[in-house]
Order: C-alpha cells, then structure tokens, then sequence
C-alpha cells in the first residue's frame, strides 16, 4: 500500500500543472476562478489550446484523439485542471457524445464528427430529460417515427444546458411505442438548425442563461443520424452515465475553492483582525478540507480499481463519490457566502453604473450566486436521492 | 401563558394578507415591482401606509396605532409569506424603531406625520467595510463644528437608500474604531449635500445602496438621544430588526414549505407521486420540525425584544437569529432539491423564496456570529 504518486505521475502532474498555468489565458481562469459566466469564446478557446497538446480527450480512444493514460493519470489531469480554474473540455463533446460515438457509432460517423467534437468546432447538447421524465428518464415521450429514410420527431426536451450554443443535440427518443419502457429507446443526433427545432431559454435562480427548453415539431431527421442500432438506446446511455467515473467529484474544483476562500479570508476585515484570524472560521474550512481529503483518498481507491475491471455498468462507487463530492462542492460555496457576509446582499448587475464594489471588494457580488447555482449539482446527472438508491440497491442489496 | 392573537390582531393580519393578496396575486406581478425605479410600487406603499403600517409602532399619542412587536410579527410574516418587496423593513421597522426610542417630543413632531403617512420613508445606514456584524465598529466620523455636526465616511448596503428620504446613520464622534463608546446616531436627508448614494439590486429582489458621506453638516436637533452613547440605541434597533427578520423569514418558510409539499403530491415519476418515497417524506417532516422550531423562536423574539433587561435582550435576541437562520438553509436547500430542475428556475417562486431565506441569514449577524454571542454570554440556561 502506498498513497504517494510514483515519481512519474509526479513529472506528470508537473506538466499538466505549468501547462494550464502558462496556455490557458488568465482572464478565462479568473472567471471559473470568481464563478463568474463564461462565454462560449471562452470554453471553445481553452478547448482548443488543450486540443493541441492532445488533452481534449485522453479518455477517448487513441485512433480518435485519445491518450493511452492510466486513470490515475487521468485522475491528475481532471485535478490539474479544475485546480487551475480551467474549464473543462465542453463535457457534452467529450465525455458524453463522444465515448459513445466512438464505442457504438459507425466508421462514416466517427470521421464525421469526432474530430469536430474534440475541437468544439461542433458544440454539442444533451437532449435526455423531458418535463415529465426526470428521474424517471426512462419514461421519456419525445418519439421518432421512421419515413422512408428520415424519421420525424415530435416532442419536448428540457433542462438542456447550454443549447443556445449548440450546433447539434444528442437524444434519446421513443421509436417502439408498444415496447416496454427502456426497450423502444434510440439515440438520435440531430443538427440543431433543422426545420421545426426551436430552443427557449430557462433562467435559472442567480440570473443566467444556462439551461433551455427544446421543441421538435415534425422534425425531419435523415436515418443516418441514429447512433447505434434502433432501441438499443437505453444501453448507450447507460455507457454514457458509466463512462466517466473519475473526475465526477470534482474534487480540484473544491480545492481550488478552499484556496481562494483562505486567501480572501485574509483580506477580508473581521474584528480587529481578518476572517482568517477568527479561529471558529478556520474551522469550518479545515473541516470541508478534512471531508475533502477523505474523498480524495476515496476517489483514488475507485479509480486504482478502474484500472483493473472494465465493465460498461455504472460502479455503485461513483454515486458514493458523486454524492459526497457535490456535497462539498455546496459546502465550499456556503463558506464563500458567509465570508462575504453582508456584502454577499449585492447582485451582480450593480444598478447606477457603480464602479464602487459592497465595502470595496471586487468579488462579493458573485458569491450568493455561486452559492444558488450549485445547489444544481446535487440534482443533475442523477440527483443525490437517486444515488443513494442506487448505492442501497447496488451495493448494500437492499 | 396565551399564544392567541387577539381581535385587534387578527383584523390587522387580515387586512395585511389582503393587501399581500392584491398587490401580489403571481410571480410576475411581484417581478413587475422589483423592476420599477426605486423597487417597488410606490402606489403599494401608500396603501401599506393607509393600513397603518408605517406608523403601526407608533403610540396613539404620537399619532400612530400603538401596535408592539407583535403587531409588527403579524405584518413582517405576511411580507414574508408574499415576498413583497416594499421597504417595511428598512423604514418601518429599523428607521421607526430608532426614531420610536431615539427621537425627543421636538423630533417626533418633525418627523412623525411624513413617516406614518408613508410620504417619508427612513432607512438605516449601519454595515461599514470592515465592521461585518459589530454594531460598534465605526469608522464614519463626526465632529462638532459650533451648533452642527459634520460628517465623513461610508456606508455599506443600506437597504432601500434609493428611496428613502432620511437615512439613520451611525457616526462616531469620539474613541477607537472599535470602542462602545462615543457613538451617535444621526439623522441625515438623503439629499443632504454631500451624501451620495450608489444604488443597486439585491439577490433577494430587493434593493440597497453603497452610501457616501462627504462634510455632510446637520444641526445639533438631527441627533438622536445622545450624541455619545448611542449604541445602545442602535442595539435595540437591530434587536427589532432581528425579531422582524424572524418573522419574515417564518412567511417565508410557510409559503416554501407548503409549496413543496403540494409538490411532493402533484409530480410523478415512476408512476407515482415522489411524495408516495419515504425517504422524501422524512425530509419534509425535518423541514416541518425545523419551521415550528423557527415559529417558536419568532415568537419568542417578540415576546423578548421590550424586555427591560438589556443582557437577557440580547441572548434573546441573538438565539432567536441563530435558530431562524439555521431553519432558512435548511428548509432553502432542501425545498430546492426536493423540487428537482424546477427548483433552480426564476420561473419558479420557490426559488425566490429560497433567495430571500438565503440572504436573511445574512443581515444583522450570521449564524457563527450570534451563536458566539449567546455562548460567550454562557448561553440560555444558568448553570
Ligand atoms: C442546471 C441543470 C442542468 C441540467 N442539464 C441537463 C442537460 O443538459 N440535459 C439533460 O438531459 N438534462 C439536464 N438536467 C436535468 C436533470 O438531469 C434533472 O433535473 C434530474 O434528472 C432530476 O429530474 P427532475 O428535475 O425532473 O426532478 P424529479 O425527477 O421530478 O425529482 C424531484 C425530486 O424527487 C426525487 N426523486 C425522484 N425519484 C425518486 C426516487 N425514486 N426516490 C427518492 N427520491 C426521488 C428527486 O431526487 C428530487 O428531489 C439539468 C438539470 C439542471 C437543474
């Protein structure tokens, strides 16, 4: 047993450490930094210098851009990242759409699309949840029916994160109507400027646009553009939730919000001191940061064991990593509000063209609203309720 | 022991919930004012004050409807239950109160008739850059020049600045920044020259200002009590403030507990309502537990904010803020996630709610903050 790297995965985390420190333009760290929105420029401008290095998609395969990592190098390289504030690469390319592409889509359709995805000059949405399928994603209504060779699809999606951007949407949609729920199920790709797609946007609780509703309404959609065989779709998602099990925690994420949180306890006045000398306050954050190193650990025994079994089924483990991880993730973002205390009052869009910040500080203004948008990760991609029953049931057999 | 309104009270409640009902049938309605110039509807808050609201502290001799704290829990609950954004907080309950303890017989003439007609409305300037929670950390300055005062410093999210016409400030003449004594409360016109007020939105919907004072001169007749001692004055405000809060953040917590528990029975998945889980109907049940706990401490805070004992006030008072706050995370965050999607949406009034809970905890002290008190103080119960 031994929990230190070895010296390679050492050298490892160096590079992937100064590379996002030194490629990636400050100013996009900053804004994941500040929980601050950004643009699609930003995503699709770090997305590209990863790219280039080949670090887009190390977990696809090799022949399509893949890197031949052990998970703990991926591991490091989901942690490196996040720690330096970089953007993901556009997590409906890389880690939905295009595992699956690779796995299930034919040859004419790999080289069609995934390179593009790998370099976001496609940007892709997730079309799974409808208003009456949520958790229940299985009772989905959205369906395809075949004519001639294009099938038309009427239905609804919604929640869909970031499809104002999109260029073309993944779904799953209903193409056996007798067949018994999970059975009548595709996955059909769709270019988003087809006739009869119409997206309208969802604000969410702290002011942003990021998730949508989208609308088919006799959409014609060529046959080629079914991902896998007809009603096998079920098992496609299910590889898509399976397949990125490290790196779901996000615990670099957290990290680097502990350590912005210490260094603006400093500078910020309590008492006749700063917030870091107020001892009760230390220990709140140490006790996020003991949580975190526990989940660490965790996560690294999950992922040691990946490296060993490779099976298509969702690991029971990762709803443990999942739930935890998202939990923390809240708890670092709470702790940012009660340092921001009653400044953390302002919003963002600072009426009166006001260049002067609550109390002067800069930063206060995004704190309540990081704090409201992460209360999402503990409800999508399965929310936390629906982890803990695949834990009871897959791990205690319950 | 009795924990009934009386008739008084119960026709008060009425006529406020139907003013709430009125003036906030729907989300959109309540949308529509948080976007009007100053934040709310000007037409909405003369028909506050036709109901008595603005001068519902006042004794009937000064001209007001001798209401107590009570009263005052009867009106900031239905604020709450509605959402309503009108400035009752900030002018009826922080600028009232100090003008109610603070003002003498001269001063109560001055401003009386324009507050309990609604014409005036008052607001509190207290939160500086480095203060956080301590009433007593000022750094604003005042000094005497022959019969005026002069005063220089700033204020952080004063509530409603932007739309009151008297701000209280608290400026200290005398001492360190951090010494109790030598503190005034000033009450200063927003248009005074000199005075310069950055408004901006709040999270919750509501609005607040980053005040500046520059060699803002006021007469000798704009101080309040003391000009030296004020602080213990300004306590007793955010004491009121406190039990205000409580009761709001009560309104609030009924409507969003009640919200999602309908909920909890309309929504299917898996061919049932998700109320039929019981691992979601323990939830609900602990987020019950938590809003009686936090309706008894709201009544215990107005029962205790007259008290005349100042340090029994005060353990009171801060208790009753760490129990409210405790209850509006957790009632917040779990009505969010028992509503699933829904609940992260400005379409949905939950989550408006679930903001305005969210940053109640936040004004006139944290939970870490009045948990340290009522423990430095030793705490509820004599050893
Ligand atoms: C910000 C955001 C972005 C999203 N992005 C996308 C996207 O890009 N694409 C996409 O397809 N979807 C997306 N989703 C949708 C997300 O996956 C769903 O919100 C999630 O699956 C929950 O479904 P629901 O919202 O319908 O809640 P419901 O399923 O209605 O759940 C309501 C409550 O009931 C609980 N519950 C449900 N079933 C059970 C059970 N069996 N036992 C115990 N408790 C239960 C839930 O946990 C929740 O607390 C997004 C959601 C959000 C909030």
């Amino acid at each position: 047993m031994d929990l230190r790297f070895t010296a390679e995965e050492i050298a490892f985390r160096d590079e992937v450490r100064s590379f996002c420190r030194e490629k990636i333009p400050a100013e996009i760290r900053r804004k994941v930094s500040e929980g601050r929105g950004l643009g699609k420029d930003d995503v699709v401008t770090a997305q590209r210098i990863l790219n280039a290095r080949g670090w887009a998609v190390p977990h696809w395969p090799k022949e399509w851009g893949g890197q031949d990592w052990t998970p703990i190098q991926r591991y490091i390289y989901t942690e490196e990242l996040l720690q330096a504030a970089v953007p993901l690469p556009q997590q409906f390319n890389c880690y939905m759409f295009g595992p699956v592409l690779a796995t299930f889509g034919n040859q004419a359709q790999r080289e069609r699309f995934l390179a593009r995805a790998a370099n976001l000059d496609d940007w892709w949405c997730q079309g799974f949840s409808e208003p009456g399928a949520g958790s229940d994603l299985a009772s989905l209504k959205t369906k395809a029916v075949r004519d001639g060779d294009h099938y038309v699809v009427d239905g609804q999606k919604t929640w869909t994160t970031l499809g104002q951007h999109a260029d073309w949407i993944f779904c799953l949609v209903r193409t056996d109507m007798e067949a018994k729920k999970q059975r009548g199920i595709s996955f059909l790709v769709m270019d988003m400027t087809t006739p009869g797609i119409t997206v309208r946007p969802i604000i969410t609780l702290e002011g942003r646009h990021e998730v949508n509703e989208v609308f088919f309404d006799s959409v014609r959609v060529p046959v080629e553009n079914l991902v896998g065989e007809e009603n096998k779709g079920w098992d496609y998602a299910k590889f898509l939730l399976a397949n990125e099990r490290t790196g779901i925690a996000r615990i670099g994420l957290t990290k680097e919000r502990i350590q912005r949180i210490k260094r603006l306890a400093r500078e910020m006045p309590s008492g006749a001191g700063s917030m870091w000398d107020d001892g009760d306050f230390r220990g709140r954050v140490a006790e996020v940061e003991i949580e975190l190193k526990a989940l660490e650990i965790t996560q690294m025994r999950v992922a040691a064991k990946q490296g060993r079994a490779d099976s298509v089924q969702p690991d029971p483990a990762s709803s443990l990593l999942k739930i935890r991880g998202s939990q923390l993730q809240q708890a670092a973002t709470e702790l940012l509000v009660e340092l921001a205390g009653p400044f953390s009052l302002a919003a963002p869009a600072r009426g009166g063209g006001g260049n002067n910040p609550p109390g002067g500080f800069d930063w206060v203004d995004a704190a309540a609203p990081s704090y409201f948008n992460n209360r999402k990760v503990s409800i999508y991609g399965g929310s936390n309720e629906i982890q803990h029953n695949v834990i009871a049931k897959g791990i205690l057999g319950l | 022991m009795d924990f009934d309104f009386s008739e008084e009270q119960n026709l008060l409640r009425d006529s406020v919930e139907r003013f709430c009902a009125d003036g906030y049938p729907s989300l959109e309605a309540r949308q529509a004012r948080t976007r009007e110039p100053m934040g709310f509807s000007e037409a909405n808050w003369g028909k506050l004050a036709e109901l008595g609201v603005c001068g519902l502290p006042f004794s009937e001799e000064d001209g007001g409807f001798g209401g107590g704290a009570v009263e005052t829990m009867i009106v900031m609950e239905a604020i709450g239950r509605n959402l309503a954004v009108e400035p009752v907080f900030a002018s009826g309950v922080l600028g009232a109160t100090a003008i109610r303890l603070g003002a003498d017989s001269d001063q109560k003439a001055r401003w009386l008739p324009g507050l309990i007609e609604g014409t005036t409305r008052l607001t509190l300037a207290h939160t500086e850059r480095q203060s956080r929670y301590d009433l007593h950390d000022v750094a604003t300055k005042a000094r005497r020049e022959g019969s005026h005062y002069v005063l220089d410093g700033q204020k952080s999210v004063v509530l409603n600045a932007d739309s009151a016409g008297l701000i209280v400030v608290s400026a200290r003449l005398s001492g360190e920044r951090r010494d109790r004594h030598g503190i005034g409360l000033f009450v200063v016109p927003a248009d005074a020259p000199g005075v310069t007020i950055e408004a901006y939105p709040t999270q919750d919907g509501g609005r607040a200002a980053e005040v500046a004072f520059a060699n803002v001169a006021v007469g000798a007749d704009a101080v309040l009590g003391d000009s030296e001692d004020g602080l213990p004055l300004l306590v007793r405000v955010a004491e009121h403030g406190i039990a205000a809060l409580a009761a709001e953040a009560l309104g609030s917590m009924s409507a969003l507990h009640a919200l999602t528990v309908d909920y909890l029975k309309q929504r299917k998945q898996f061919g049932v309502t998700v109320g039929s889980f019981q691992a979601l109907q323990h939830r609900a049940v602990d987020m019950l537990i938590a809003l009686e706990q936090a309706r008894s401490m709201a009544i215990y805070g107005a029962m205790m904010v007259d008290s005349a004992d100042a340090a029994e006030r005060a353990a009171a008072l801060s208790a009753v803020k760490v129990q409210v706050n405790k209850a509006c995370r957790f009632l917040g965050q779990e009505a969010v996630q028992l509503h699933g999607g829904i609940g992260m949406t400005m379409e949905y009034i939950g989550a408006h709610h679930f903001k305005r809970l969210a940053m109640i905890e936040y004004q006139l002290g944290d939970t870490p903050y009045h948990l340290r008190r009522v423990a430095d103080d030793g705490g509820l119960i004599a050893a």
